[in-house]
């Protein structure tokens, strides 16, 4: 390679070259992509369908997807899984705008579901008529129902609220470690959680810490109340809502306390910890149990357990739909397949296969869900734990931007616990970025 | 550049040609060559202003309108004139003069040692080496790399738990350092992944120049006595001092656009926000997050515009001194 130099002009030229590229790249950071479509069906009628989803959905793992070739010769199923549901839902959204590479079965997260009902319904096949709302734990569809009465997204399954726990270092700890003795010890609810962290904490096994996450607990108290951030008009209430206050009044005794180690969840961080087993306690969501059990692997396997949740509280977090967008070339082969994979047999199949726990009643009574035990937390019977919640499970109003709210908060209750921030100006800081994502 | 091109204009008819005939379709044939000289140019430019204007003033200017409206993730068909409210919102928004002076920081610890590394370097390739096309190219393949993965790999580097910097810093008795979490540490890993990429390709452009540099300068520099050090700084660095400008423009608009180390390297949510306190969230971090995690394209085409309007007065700055500096040697 050789250049040589140039004289005076230099100077000139650089400034000239400096705002060509400059121009240039801002106007790349206003780029945007597209997927492109491939041809989805041949000759034969043989047709492709694309379920796009994010994080787990477990119908790979549950092998439903061979099974429905099976059934189905000329239907083969794709699946397009986003690691995080984070980069999943813009992608989703910029693709519903742009109307191409749209996939023809979306997942929807319930954080979400509340926005896309509003604003993007019309984008949506109505499956009212293809599915009856009625199977599901009655909130669950009324979530994906449009005021005009349209249903865009069949329910897949929800979060019934326990406790998981490490039996042995509670029993180091001196504390009790039966199932039933746990929920005894918590019988009062998240403050009795509290207090049992209080007496961890004198005791505990050196490098281990009661909880991993006090926003964990946050979740876990504000999901087990109707009231959540809005209010049934749709307006923000988070800043006088009582759960949220609760929630956070709570967090920041635990962080004050340094009752949690304080590790946002599903960071790499995280993982570590429950590899390394540094956490007693998780509050669980009937699909944590799956993350635990992939996370902490096999060394850990018996000593972890699954109580009810302090307080025995009915809660319900995280959950998911299935959509089909209008747009697609095969609405009708893809609603027939949502109609499947959300039928009591096969939401029974995949919460066999990794512990998500079904929303569709019909499921409840099948012998996969009601006598499942898991073996990796000591046979704990959790059809049953999860099957009795579910039926009390309060009906949560949801609102467009519970999603960023619920990051936003969680994330100044890891900086009280992490960074030491003062539970004044973490909050303060939490309602300046809401405010900002209301917008 | 002199090249001279052909007057086309005077038309001499063929030889041979005869009478009124050749006259009447000469006058229209001198018509055409007229207009072919006028217009070719303008056909032969043409590509270049298309692309641009498709690819570059077309972006720019919607990203100008969307900056003056409210528009909405969920409804791109919807727009609202919202006049400078926009820009008002991210002016008085603390999150967005913490991202400002994220980026100068970031830009300062990582441009800085980055370019004077490249230099030393330059000037040891510039030696007579054994397989110098050898170390030629390897001082080049960080630049080879993509943005993601080396941020990935420095990510697994500056690791709290288990990361190899903190295992290799525990055996001097420190290494509990979370990288990612605290106010400088994460700006400085940052700044390490910025210098491991690009240190190379400045060497690069250092070494090009130096090589232009006549020799005999240095051969009347060494008759005067001068030490290889005094030579490097009287004579090298002159030499190469339009070179510098031209490397500082470029990691000024580079570290400018800074997004996906910081996205990076602790991934995830925290990386969306430019971690738990924005403490390395920089300004295309800033408009990421406003854009594509919050949803409202507004605010995020103002923080773009903001960002050009930037970059415009560095570019200033930078013409301003480079002048001073060559008044000054002259």
């Amino acid at each position: 390679m050789r250049i040589t130099r140039t004289g005076g002009g230099h100077g000139r030229r650089t400034a000239t070259l400096a705002t060509t590229v400059l121009t240039a790249s801002a106007l790349l950071l206003t780029g945007c992509s597209s997927d492109d479509d491939s041809d989805s069906s041949d000759a034969n009628g043989n047709i492709t369908l694309k379920v796009a989803d994010f994080g787990q959905f477990g119908y790979k793992e549950a092998g439903l997807f061979a099974k429905y070739h099976e059934l189905h010769p000329n239907i083969t199923v794709q699946e397009e899984t986003t690691a995080n549901e984070q980069d999943y839902y813009p992608k989703l959204l910029q693709q519903l705008n742009t109307g191409s590479g749209l996939a023809d079965v979306t997942g929807i997260e319930v954080g979400r579901i509340k926005e896309v009902v509003d604003t993007q319904s019309g984008k949506f096949a109505d499956l009212s008529k293809t599915i009856n709302v009625n199977d599901w734990v009655s909130w669950k569809e009324k979530q994906a129902t449009a005021k005009d009465g349209t249903v865009i997204g069949a329910g897949t399954d929800i979060g019934p609220m326990s406790l998981c726990y490490r039996k042995d270092l509670f029993e180091k700890a001196g504390l009790p470690s039966d199932r039933e003795a746990v929920a005894k010890a918590v019988a009062g609810g998240w403050e009795d959680y509290l207090k049992l962290g209080e007496q961890y904490k004198k005791k505990a096994p050196s490098g281990t810490y009661f909880m991993d996450s006090a926003s964990a607990m946050y979740n876990a108290v504000v999901s087990s109340s109707s009231q959540q951030y809005y209010d049934a008009d749709g307006k923000p209430v988070y800043k006088d809502s009582q759960s949220v206050q609760q929630g956070w009044n709570l967090a920041a005794e635990a962080a004050g306390k340094k009752l949690s180690q304080g590790l946002p969840q599903f960071t790499d961080a995280w993982n570590a910890a429950l590899r390394k087993g540094t956490v007693a306690t998780v509050a669980c969501p009937a699909w944590m149990a799956g993350q635990i059990s992939i996370n902490s692997g096999d060394s850990f396997k018996g000593k972890w357990d699954i109580s009810r949740a302090p307080g025995s509280t009915a809660a319900n977090w995280g959950g998911s739909f299935l959509a089909v967008p209008k747009s697609g070339k095969h609405v009708k082969e893809a609603t027939e397949l949502v109609k499947w994979l959300t039928a009591p047999e096969q939401q029974a199949a995949v919460f066999k296969a990794i512990g998500v726990f079904p929303s569709n009643k019909g499921a409840y009574e099948l012998a996969d869900v009601k006598n499942a035990k898991l073996p990796y937390f000591s046979d704990a019977p959790i059809g049953q734990i999860y099957a009795e919640e579910a039926k009390s499970i309060p009906e949560a109003v949801l609102g467009a931007k519970d999603g960023v709210i619920k990051d936003t908060i969680s994330n100044q209750i890891n900086n009280m616990e992490k960074r030491g921030t003062k539970p004044a100006d973490a909050w303060k800081s939490a309602t300046e970025s809401i405010d900002k994502a209301l917008g | 550049m002199a090249t001279t091109t052909p007057a086309r204009g005077a038309y001499t008819p063929p030889p041979g040609g005869t009478g009124a005939a050749s006259n009447g379709r000469g006058t229209w044939r001198s018509r055409l060559w007229r207009f072919d000289d006028k217009a070719s140019p303008y056909a032969y430019i043409a590509p270049f202003f298309l692309i641009f204007g498709a690819f570059g003033l077309y972006p720019l200017l919607y990203t100008g309108w969307i900056a003056l409206h409210r528009v909405e993730m969920t409804s791109l068909d919807q727009s609202q004139w919202v006049g400078w409210d926009n820009f008002a919102k991210i002016l008085q928004d603390s999150e967005f003069w913490t991202a400002v002076t994220n980026t100068f920081v970031i830009g300062v610890i990582s441009t800085v040692p980055q370019l004077l590394v490249a230099l030393g370097l330059a000037h040891l390739l510039n030696y007579k080496l054994r397989a110098s096309t050898f170390w030629r190219t390897v001082i080049l393949t960080p630049y080879a790399t993509s943005v993601a993965t080396a941020a990935l790999v420095f990510a697994l580097v500056f690791r709290a738990d288990g990361g190899i910097l903190n295992w290799v810093l525990h055996f001097f008795g420190a290494g509990n350092t979370d990288w990612g979490n605290g106010e400088w540490t994460s700006k400085i890993a940052i700044s390490v992944i910025i210098i491991w990429r690009w240190t190379g390709y400045n060497a690069l452009i250092y070494l090009a120049a130096m090589q232009a540099v006549p020799t005999d300068l240095y051969e009347a520099a060494s008759i005067d006595g001068a030490s290889r050090w005094q030579q490097f700084r009287k004579v090298t660095i002159p030499s190469l001092r339009p070179t510098i400008l031209f490397t500082i423009v470029i990691s000024t608009i580079g570290s400018m656009q800074l997004f996906g180390e910081p996205l990076l390297l602790q991934g995830g949510t925290l990386g969306s926000i430019g971690g738990s306190e924005h403490q390395y969230e920089t300004l295309s971090i800033y408009l990421f997050n406003y854009g594509w995690k919050l949803g409202h394209l507004g605010p995020a085409a103002a923080v773009a515009w903001a960002m050009l309007v930037l970059l415009l007065l560095i570019a200033l700055i930078n013409w301003i001194v480079g002048r001073f500096m060559r008044k000054s040697a002259a």
